[in-house]
């Protein structure tokens, strides 16, 4: 370890609990909010006066809310004051080969089928021993430069792309939204921001893995992806190798944008540490992702595929604003031993011919809860707007719940709502009848969650599709039997 | 092939199967017949390995190994099939899937490679046809919304599918109408063979018209109390159950 690796990692150590003066030198932010954090957080990433601004106004909001509860998830109640709002950037120790990366963890890579040389990456083995991912990412970023696409830190973004951001920021999920939200919108740590320029398609996806800078973004992370008119892309949010991390509360924040004839596709792969099999530590995530159609004949997608923290609250949506524009939303949520789940998502029906469709696939085991919340809101101005919803729910054994919470608000009757749902067990007599044929209990009930997620499986991109597919059957190890 | 020595199992604590003899040689058909709540069906399921079925006493040896250590899935690779008298429906899973799945599960087992595309498709076909089953079968989901004559008959496709050494088939008659009746009785036929062993669970003597028995026995009260050629059968259906209780009661 070097000198000043060891100075960070003794501050980083020891020094926590005992807070810091409030000074642009220093590393940490004092533990707690104030207005005095805020100020901090922004100075620190030389923001401009509008930044710190926006980001007062949302600290203000948030003074004046009160945490929701209506959730159908249980937890002790977090103190906001004794959270540190920023620490700059912590060195990563420095790991010289994969023989120094938890064996858990390298275990998950290998029954992930992750290569090698993008195990040593997400492990955070130092960059100098991966030099062939070095060379990727340089290509990479230089054929999205030739076709005008920004794909950068939003920290850089604010700074070298202020217009666009202060344009955009909080249009879709306004500083006062919800707790989170505005929590967030004070605070925010880093994140991703997009910008794909009219009639560009993007030629790759574009991930987080990807990203420059791709430091530490935090607990509260915020994503800004805007799709010009006639524009497309695909991104992909997180990946299927366990995060460990010891911040307990993630508060994301993503807003999508699109104007005319634009689509923004969007897939998720959340395994956040979600506690051991007693249900101890676990991190509690909780997003709010939300979309805005703008545009006419424009369409936003979320995919996600949610298999990790303690609790997971929430509902990516979409506001179909412009005329003819689609959203969609596909998801599955598994959760096992004492994990919980409250996801779902709103479809706001605003624009004329307006169309979407919903699939949501619920997987619960061991002892947990696991709940489908999903608004269909269809507004008087919605002319023959189109709703599909389909809500299914799998158990595996008998400990575990269920739940499901459709909500629908209709004020236009020219359109058409559909609903379908079900559910369905893993039971004794299904295994053993998969056992009388030779699989195992594990083969079996990986064979049925492939079955049973299928539908959503294919929109995710194919590399992903098959590392989701795997990620799903680790999860599950040892929920039966 | 099978050999049962003095096997005693348990249900919820409840004595089902009682001392219970049966040896079944390779290649040939053995029909069991009896009243209902004998224990035909929990013998079958004892045979296969269902975890609430508790053997109190006794052995039960299959091609010289001691069957009851091992697991359901294990027996299983090794050669047991058991055509089930209420097959389960398996949501999002069609045949052909889940048939990949069991054949190449079965496969390694044996040390062998997995079926590539082509060659499982080949094999689909061929055993299809055995059965006369329709391909629109295979590609639903696995007895889903099936009706009770397709479920049976897709439990047979299974088992040529998956070639076993010893097939236990519980009632597989019931619930199926007079055509499927013989071709599924006729399907079994053709995988008669000389190394194949059949236990064939019934209440009707008119599957063995088709599929003709070397052996037929009498179960009653967990134990099977008389056992004959296929002309048992054949008093059994004319005469009742009621001369055979009169026998054992006497004893
Ligand atoms: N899980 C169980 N718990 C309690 N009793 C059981 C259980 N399974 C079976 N039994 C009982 O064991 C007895 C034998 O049942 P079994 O299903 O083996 O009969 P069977 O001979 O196959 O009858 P059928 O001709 O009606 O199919 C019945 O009295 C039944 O109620
Ligand atoms: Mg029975």
């Amino acid at each position: 370890m070097s000198d000043s690796d060891k100075i960070i990692d003794e501050v980083v150590g020891n020094d926590y609990k005992y807070g810091f003066v409030t000074n642009i030198e220093q590393e940490f932010a004092e533990k707690g909010l104030t207005e005095n954090t805020v100020r901090f957080i922004s100075a620190k990433k030389n923001e401009p006066e509008w930044m710190l601004e926006w980001r007062l106004k949302a600290f203000r909001a948030w003074e004046k809310m009160e945490e929701p509860t209506w959730q159908n998830v249980h937890f002790p109640k977090i103190n906001f004051q004794d959270i540190i709002y920023y620490a700059a950037p912590k060195k990563k120790k420095e790991i010289k080969s994969l023989d120094d990366v938890d064996p858990e963890i390298r275990a998950t890579y290998d029954k992930l089928g992750i290569p090698i040389q993008e195990q040593k990456l997400l492990a955070g083995v130092a960059v100098d021993y991966v030099m062939d991912s070095e060379s990727v990412i340089t290509t990479f970023r230089e054929s999205l430069k030739e076709k005008g696409i920004i794909f950068c830190s939003i920290s850089e973004a604010i700074r070298e792309h202020g217009t666009l951001v202060r344009k955009y920021l909080g249009s879709v999920v306004p500083q006062r939204d919800n707790y989170y939200a505005a929590l967030n919108s004070a605070v925010f740590s880093d994140g991703s921001f997009v910008y794909i320029p009219k009639g560009v398609r993007c030629p790759m996806e574009l991930s987080t893995y990807f990203r420059i800078n791709a430091e530490n973004t935090g607990q509260f992370e915020r994503t800004l992806i805007i799709a010009d008119e006639g524009s497309y892309v695909s991104y992909l949010e997180g990946c299927t190798a366990p995060m460990r991390d010891e911040n307990q509360l993630h508060a994301a924040v993503v807003e999508l944008i699109t104007h005319d004839n634009a689509e923004i596709k969007y897939s998720t792969v959340q395994n956040w540490y979600p506690g051991d099999k007693e249900g101890k530590g676990g991190i509690y995530n909780f997003v709010t992702k939300r979309g805005m159609c703008k545009g006419v004949n424009s369409k936003i997608s979320w995919t996600q595929v949610e298999t990790g923290s303690a609790i997971t609250w929430k509902y990516p949506s979409c506001i179909l604003k412009g005329d003819n524009s689609i959203g969609e939303f596909y998801s599955v949520a598994v959760t096992n031993n004492y994990q919980q789940a409250d996801t779902g998502t709103k479809m706001i029906h605003i624009g004329k011919n307006t169309r979407s469709r919903i699939v949501s696939k619920g997987i619960s085991a061991g002892k947990s809860q696991n709940s489908y919340r999903g608004l269909v809101q269809v507004h008087g101005t919605a002319d023959n707007a189109y709703n599909f919803s389909q809500c299914d729910s799998l158990l595996i054994g008998d400990k575990c719940g269920a739940h499901t919470f459709p909500y629908l608000e209709i004020k236009n009757n020219t359109g058409k709502v559909e609903h379908e749902a079900t559910t369905s067990k893993i039971g004794e007599d299904l295994l053993f009848y998969c056992n009388q044929r030779g699989l195992t209990d594990e083969e079996a009930v990986s064979m049925i969650i492939n079955g049973y997620c299928k539908e959503v499986f294919q929109h995710l991109p194919m590399e992903f599709a098959v590392e989701a597919q795997k990620l799903l059957s680790i999860s599950l190890e040892g929920s039966v039997g | 092939m099978l050999s049962i020595k003095n096997l005693t199992v348990a249900v919820n604590g409840k004595e089902i199967l009682k001392d219970f003899n049966l040896e079944i040689k390779a290649g040939e058909v053995h029909a069991i017949m009896g009243p209902n709540g004998t224990g035909k069906s929990t013998l079958a399921a004892t045979l296969a390995g269902k975890e609430d079925y508790e053997v109190l006493s006794g052995e039960v040896i299959f091609k010289g190994k001691n069957l009851l250590e091992m697991d359901a899935d294990e027996r299983a690779r090794e050669g047991v099939f058991l055509a089930f008298q209420y097959p389960v429906e398996i949501p999002g899973v069609s045949t052909t899937n889940f048939m990949k799945a069991a054949v190449n599960a079965k496969r390694k087992h044996n040390g062998l490679e997995p079926l590539d595309a082509k060659d499982f498709l080949k094999m689909m076909n061929e055993k299809s046809q055995l059965v006369e089953i329709k391909r629109e079968f295979l590609s639903r989901s696995i007895n889903e919304g099936f009706s009770g004559g397709e479920k049976k008959r897709n439990e047979i496709f299974q088992m040529a599918m998956l070639e076993p050494s010893l097939c236990i088939l519980d009632e597989t008659d019931s619930g199926l109408d007079i055509d499927a009746l013989r071709i599924v009785a006729n399907g079994v036929n053709k995988l008669r063979n000389a190394e194949r062993s059949f236990l064939v669970i019934t209440h009707y003597q008119r599957l063995l018209n088709y599929i003709v028995p070397d052996f037929v026995h009498v179960m009653f009260g967990g134990r099977i109390v008389k056992s004959g050629g296929k002309e048992l059968a054949l008093k059994l259906e004319a005469e009742g159950y009621d001369w055979v209780k009169e026998e054992v009661e006497m004893i």
